[in-house]
């Protein structure tokens, strides 16, 4: 058994900060995850979000970035799809070593990254359509 | 369509020849601009040294990363220190899993901060004095 929370945006930065308050709303009400895996899912979920919105601010689209939050008995599933002109993640600029000060260039780039390594699964899915970020956080 | 926003703030003191901004709110994409321009006009200022007081933030995302990235060069640029003040640990976090911990100078209090720092004193409260700005 699962429930669904939907939520639609907007294309426009001033939303995050309610999309990431429906998250916290809808799995703290039952204490769905602890505290710590909560954080990180609100991050992640805000670090897609803002891809979405990027994404369709270039493509100048003012369709709604369509949110839906799955809360089942085992994980919650964030899916975050928008009507974009898409990315491949594998053509990201890798960040030089944290050693190295040629890191101090680059201000832009650990969205992907964090939504990898905050979540238990991050999965990017492109079509003609648009992209599809899906992620998962074990319960 | 009603929009929550949690704004930020940003209060500047000076502490000897260092400046300390204290951010509270959350910080991401919406908001990160406003973060960058008060770091870039404290910095045009050529401190010393420059604390970002994070402690009463309650979300930073990778932009707001970002603006701490280009304000660590602004500093570095013009010989300048920089630490930030961090004890929440969803935000150590997030430091240590994007390998900025090895970056930035993390400090748990803004006293730990400015302990080697010249001309700052501590109360008996172990606070320092700083004269906001």
């Amino acid at each position: 058994m699962s429930e669904n929370f939907d939520i639609e945006i907007p294309p426009a930065f001033e939303h995050l900060a309610m999309v990431r308050s429906v998250l916290s709303t809808a799995l703290e009400a039952e204490s769905v995850l602890k505290e710590e895996r909560l954080q990180d899912l609100r991050l992640a979920l805000s670090e897609a979000t803002t891809n979405a919105i990027e994404a369709h601010n270039r493509s100048d689209t003012e369709a709604n970035v369509r949110i839906r939050i799955t809360v089942a008995n085992t994980k919650v599933t964030v899916r975050v799809t928008d009507q974009g002109d898409g990315f491949d993640p594998s053509k990201l600029k890798k960040h030089p070593p944290v050693t190295d000060p040629e890191r101090l260039e680059f201000e832009r780039g650990l969205g992907v990254t964090l939504m990898r390594r905050l979540t238990d699964s991050c999965t990017i899915t492109q079509t003609k359509k648009g992209t599809t970020v899906t992620l998962v956080v074990q319960r | 369509m009603s929009v929550l926003v949690i704004e930020p703030t940003f209060e500047v003191a000076e502490y000897g020849r260092w400046a300390v901004m204290r951010v509270t709110g959350e910080i991401d994409m919406a908001t990160a601009p406003r973060l960058r321009q008060h770091v870039q006009t404290v910095t045009a200022r050529k401190p010393a040294g420059l604390v970002l007081d994070l402690d009463r933030v309650g979300f930073i995302d990778s932009t707001g990363l970002g603006v701490m990235v280009g304000a660590a060069k602004r500093m570095r640029m013009i010989d300048g220190g920089f630490r930030i003040v961090c004890s929440q640990n969803h935000l150590i976090h997030l430091f240590e899993i994007t390998r900025l911990n090895e970056v930035f100078d993390l400090y748990e209090s803004l006293e730990e901060a400015l302990t080697s720092v010249e001309g700052v004193t501590v109360d008996g409260a172990g606070n320092p004095d700083g004269v906001a700005t």
